[in-house]
């Protein structure tokens, strides 16, 4: 097999090419991959050694590969899989079993895809609540079968009267016409609420809310009572395994492996892909993008330049200011990061044994929650806003190595935590993260022991990834997994500024393809897309 | 006992599909002799109180406090627009006390409709187990077990009493559109309730039934079942996949003309305007069946169980699909090919021909149906 990646020491190029793409995540790689089966000259250029930016695997202790950064996938389009022929390079995804909760008391709620099963479980805590569940999922799949267009397409801009933006618009009014007068009700709700309030219409108890409300805060720097949230909680429900609603996956050899086939499916079309290349500029003349220059400063002639780098990276670092209208500037520089979580991995010799649920068991195959109400996610934001991590943090942990034997030694597992919140913005200042990096693996690791005691004796290994490690290594400001929040006002047209949510910007010929453009972060891949497929278009 | 090792779920229950492989001596224990059926899966609730009765028809599509001290009634509830839900049996135990057994959970449901009502409703779902005693022979097993008269007890009455000298609450009620009872206890005394049913059903041949002979012979009685011939509306994704009562042919089970209930106004709308659908028993024209297995060189088969899942219906003449059927069975009773279907009232008459979608060798086809009165087979001893 060709290799997919080269070091650009080894390999300096000299040509000009179509397309520079400046780095190597999964939508950079979608974006490439895109444009080179177009028949596009393509070249990628990624910083690191590896690929994937957040959506990498390494190897980080011997035998012990980690999804460092991104651990789950299930938003991933399945038409781009299909597109790209994704499988045949390599795209895996195990679904996960169920979500497993436990709670301090010794109690613990594990949901699964047997109904009944789950419906007694639920019913232990309460009746009426089991019997909700199902129909919440009901009204979940629908929102989320309305929303999935938006997805899937350029976002509308409400501010043109162009007349193809003014059709996009119609049909969108038509699909909500389409939802019957409860749902248009509910979608309403859902864009306002917050994830515990929308919960509320639901459920009454408490340990069931505390689990389900957390999809609506992950990543961002909000808490589950903040309005706002409830949407994205249905970001959350949109994930999608093989046309199923709500399954979320793990990638095989980790989320790595995504951006591996992505890389593979680019290189097969054509598209080269150098590593250890970072981009310290984006060469402009005239107002318009030429190329970039690498570290070193060797230049690379492009015709268009297209950066899956977040707009702070992209215009702030790469352009500079000089080039960019001020309206522009003020905007992006009130688009919101400020990253609120982090990841504990670890390596050990045993599973985690649950005293609530003891031994092994599907519940540890699937994601388990360290949730166990709405006040404790609450107080857990109420430590971020003041500038400290978590006394008590949100964990969502899953286990990879039970299902993918290949990321952990036979016998030994990887456990990969996300943790939250962990603020980017300590009120000591981020550059202190450096000195807190252990402080918050013990809390997470004393948090998770409270629930599993055997835990401390089976860790090999621990890695702890900051908010300043996400930016410092992968190049997320101010670590926001989503490269910006994912809050409505950052969303669609918004997002990362109005009237530049179609993937172009301000400097001709230098293009945006990371999660900053719409539809925004998770391992989707359709921000890639959607740009390749704009700018083939122009 | 459970020979063939065949269970399925039934709400988070393993219940026996079929005790024996084949299972024909199951059901013709049912029709002939009697077959002894383990229904404790079902979901039931007490609801109590002094507002029970009113509280109950707030919520039921029928008036239920018409009913009598003892007596049983078929039943079923809607949303608000009229959408069923769920269908069920109610038994008034006492003036003020009732059981509700249904197909689905409902307490969710019923419970947002408390509000005013002095009421209690109690899930004793998993506290009471229940089996049907269902087929001709039913009656003389039971006589010599219970401290009551058995004669006396008429169709879709209740009584409690003992059984083998064990608290019981006996119904005259089934899923077979056979002579049957329908026994309830608490759920520590159902292993020696099975026991000495077994045992003095013995000379009256008694036999375990699973659930495979249930589903053939509630077809034939023309009863549907939820998740199968319609689903409940608050799990519906799409308006089609919901229907009301009237298209389903429980238009009998509905009091309109009565103070307020959960979907009143919009069971009365269409009363007046009329259903678009109607629910029919389809029979299968046998010769037309046989003469697609001989295209095919192959001697006519018939299958030994019930199927569900959906066939589509169409015009006589013309290829415009006009219906669904839900789900059918060979009888071996009235030995004919039926289906239970959904079809637009135009053509919904008994008598009325139409085509049903046949799969032979892989091809499809279609044989002529024809509109069939419910119940396909009606047996006098069922109500006397």
């Amino acid at each position: 097999m060709t290799q997919v990646s080269q070091s650009f020491h080894s390999h300096i190029p000299t040509q000009t090419f179509d397309a520079v793409i400046v780095g190597a995540g999964h939508n950079g790689l979608v974006c490439a991959a895109y444009l080179a089966k177009a028949g596009k000259k393509v070249l990628v250029l990624e910083q690191r050694h590896i690929l994937g930016g957040a959506a990498a695997s390494d190897e980080v202790f011997p035998g012990f590969t980690f999804s460092v950064y991104s651990y789950v996938v299930s938003l991933f389009r399945p038409h781009i899989i299909r597109e790209l022929e994704l499988t045949r390079h390599g795209y895996r995804v195990i679904p996960l079993e169920c979500t497993f909760t436990p709670f301090p008391d010794g109690e613990s709620l594990t949901r699964c895809g047997d109904p009944q099963a789950t419906r007694r479980e639920i019913a232990r805590f309460s009746p009426k609540d089991a019997e909700m569940a199902p129909r919440f999922s009901i009204a979940m799949t629908k929102m989320a079968g309305f929303i999935k267009h938006l997805i899937d397409a350029p976002a509308p801009d409400p501010a043109s009267f162009k007349i193809g933006e003014i059709i996009k618009l119609l049909g969108l009014g038509r699909r909500f016409k389409d939802l019957d007068a409860d749902d248009r009700y509910l979608f309403t709700k859902l864009m306002t609420m917050s994830a515990t309030e929308f919960l509320d219409l639901w459920f009454e108890s408490d340990r069931l809310k505390g689990p389900m409300s957390v999809s609506g805060i992950i990543g961002t720097f909000l808490g589950v009572r903040s309005p706002g949230t409830a949407y994205v909680l249905l970001h959350h429900y949109m994930g999608e395994i093989d046309g199923a609603f709500r399954s979320w996956g793990l990638s095989k050899g980790g989320t790595g492996g995504v951006s591996l086939a992505c890389a593979r499916a680019a290189r097969s079309f054509g598209a080269e892909i150098l590593t250890e290349a970072p981009v310290e500029q984006i060469s402009i003349k005239n107002g318009r993008a030429t190329g970039v220059v690498v570290k070193g400063g060797h230049e690379i002639k492009s015709k268009t330049v297209i950066s899956a780098a977040d707009t702070h990276q992209t215009f702030f670092k790469m352009v500079g200011e000089p080039h960019l209208d001020s309206e522009f500037v003020r905007l992006l520089k009130r688009f919101k990061y400020r990253g609120s979580s982090a990841k504990v991995n670890l390596a050990v010799d045993r599973l985690p044994d649950f005293s609530c649920k003891p031994g092994e068991g599907p519940h540890l195959r699937g994601d388990i929650t360290i949730a166990p109400g709405v006040d404790y996610l609450e107080k857990a934001y109420d430590d971020a806003k003041y500038g400290e991590f978590s006394k008590k943090p949100f964990l969502d942990i899953v286990i990879p190595s039970l299902t993918d034997p290949s990321v952990a030694p036979p016998g030994k597992h990887v456990i990969s935590i996300f943790v939250q919140y962990a603020p980017y913005h300590l009120k000591e200042g981020a550059a202190q993260w450096p000195q807190k990096r252990e402080a918050l693996g013990d809390t997470v690791i004393d948090t998770l022991s409270e629930y599993c005691p055997n835990l401390k004796d089976s860790i090999l290994h621990r890695q702890v990834v900051t908010p300043w490690d996400l930016e410092q290594d992968v190049g997320l400001t101010e670590g926001n997994i989503f490269q910006g929040e994912l809050s409505l006002e950052q969303l669609g047209p918004f997002r990362p500024a109005a009237g530049w949510s179609r993937y172009r910007t301000p400097i001709n010929d230098l293009w945006l393809c990371g999660s900053c453009v719409h539809p925004g972060g998770g391992i989707m891949g359709a921000p890639g897309e959607l740009a390749a497929k704009a700018l083939l278009k122009s | 006992m459970c020979t063939s090792y065949r269970w399925t779920d039934w709400a988070g229950y393993y219940a026996v599909c079929s005790y024996n492989l084949p299972n024909d001596s199951e059901y013709y224990a049912i029709r002939h002799a009697a077959g002894l059926i383990d229904i404790t899966p079902l979901f039931k609730y007490e609801v109590s109180g002094t507002d029970s009765a009113a509280f109950l028809s707030r919520i039921m599509a029928r008036d239920i406090r018409k009913l009598d001290v003892g007596q049983a009634a078929y039943c079923c509830w809607c949303d608000d627009r009229g959408k069923i839900i769920d269908d069920g049996t109610v038994f008034r135990l006492d003036v003020n006390r009732f059981r509700v057994h249904s197909a689905e959970p409902v307490l969710a449901w019923f419970e947002q409709f408390k509000r005013g009502f002095t009421v209690t409703l109690e899930d004793i779902t998993e506290s009471i187990a229940a089996v049907a005693i269902q087929g001709p022979t039913s009656r003389d097993i039971l006589k010599p077990l219970v401290d009551f008269e058995l004669d006396s007890l008429a169709y879709y009455r209740l009584t409690a009493g003992k059984l083998a000298g064990m608290d019981a609450l006996i119904s005259r009620s089934g899923f077979t559109g056979d002579l049957g009872y329908e026994i309830w206890v608490e759920n520590a005394v159902a292993p020696p309730l099975w026991d000495a049913l077994m045992s003095a059903g013995k000379p009256y041949l008694l036999q375990p039934a699973g659930l495979d002979v249930l589903d053939i012979a509630r077809i034939e009685a023309g009863l549907i079942l939820n998740g199968v011939d319609f689903h409940n509306a608050l799990y519906c994704l799409i308006e089609s996949q919901k229907s009301t009562p009237f298209e389903l042919g429980l238009g009998w089970t509905i009091d309109l003309d009565r103070e307020a209930f959960s979907g009143q106004q919009a069971l009365t709308d269409e009363q007046a305007g009329g259903s678009r659908n109607a629910w029919v028993g389809l029979a299968l024209d046998w010769d037309e069946q046989e003469a697609l297995y001989v295209k095919h060189g192959l001697p006519v088969q018939v299958s030994t169980a019930a199927w569900r899942g959906g066939v589509p219906v169409y015009e006589i003449k013309g290829s415009r699909q006009i219906g669904k059927a839900t789900s059918g069975t060979w009888s071996p009773i009235v030995k004919k090919n039926l289906a239970l279907a959904s079809l637009e009232k135009a053509h919904a008459q008994p008598g009325t021909k139409v085509k049903i979608e046949y799969t032979v060798e892989y091809q499809r086809e279609t044989v002529t149906a024809v509109v069939t009165p419910m119940p396909f087979y009606n047996p006098e001893h069922k109500k006397s």
